[in-house]
């Protein structure tokens, strides 16, 4: 899985040099969201808040995909897993 | 010597159980609270809600939450007592303190830091709806 995704990758840069962009790796710089937005607690009661980083799986999106800061992602790992444990979020979904 | 601490209760009520059941575990709660010297500083009823997974049989639940401040003590008491009930499917305690005092640090840190870089900069001193410059940085990136 993971050789298939650096294909992607290789990819996706050569359409960046097709488009004309000047550098030939172009990925754009993810931002912590709750930095941006200027949260400091993330609270576990707020299901609605915490949906984005649970994929369809369920899991704990990893901060290489969210782009979420390492303050804010152990923040929001602690709040998901109180979340879990009073139902309001899912342990696994198949 | 006991310190005070705050805490959150959650827990959810089996759907089964009537308003009266869901009233009773409150007095109870508060009961416990009352015995240690505890306060009760807010309670707040969700209403029924769907549950993410099921529990004991049951799709959905009342859920309580109640903002406590008590002793360690206390909560061994309430955990014991909630473990027992019946009708509740589940609870959780967490203690908020530490965590919301860490919260309101770095939010006034921030505003600090804000206000000396302003200064820094000659300009004045603040405007209550300043657009974040990260999100207008994040946009022209695109």
């Amino acid at each position: 899985m993971a050789g298939k995704r650096s294909g992607g990758r290789k990819d996706s840069k050569k359409k960046d040099d097709r488009g004309g962009r000047k550098s030939g790796l172009f990925r754009r710089k993810k931002v912590c969201r709750f930095c941006v937005e200027k949260i400091d607690y993330i609270d576990y009661k707020d299901a609605r808040m915490l949906m984005p980083f649970i994929p369809e799986r369920g899991k704990i999106q990893p901060r290489r995909l969210s782009g979420t800061c390492a303050t804010h992602q152990r923040k929001l790992q602690t709040a998901i897993k109180r979340a879990r444990q009073l139902a309001l979020v899912p342990y696994v979904t198949d | 010597m006991s310190t005070l601490r705050q805490y959150e209760l959650v827990y959810i009520v089996s759907p089964k159980a009537t308003d009266e059941v869901v009233a009773e575990l409150h007095t109870q709660v508060e009961a416990i609270v009352g015995k240690f010297d505890g306060r009760i500083e807010k309670t707040e009823n969700w209403g029924k809600r769907r549950l993410a997974y099921e529990v004991n049989r049951c799709k959905e639940g009342t859920y309580v939450l109640e903002l406590l401040s008590g002793s360690g003590e206390m909560v061994t008491e309430l955990e014991r007592r909630l473990r027992v009930a019946e009708d509740v499917l589940r609870h959780l305690v967490v203690r908020v303190d530490e965590e919301l005092h860490v919260a309101e640090r770095t939010a006034t840190r921030r505003a600090e830091t804000r206000k000396r870089r302003r200064a820094a900069r000659g300009l004045p001193p603040e405007t209550p709806t300043a657009r974040a410059p990260v999100e207008a940085a994040a946009k022209e990136g695109e």
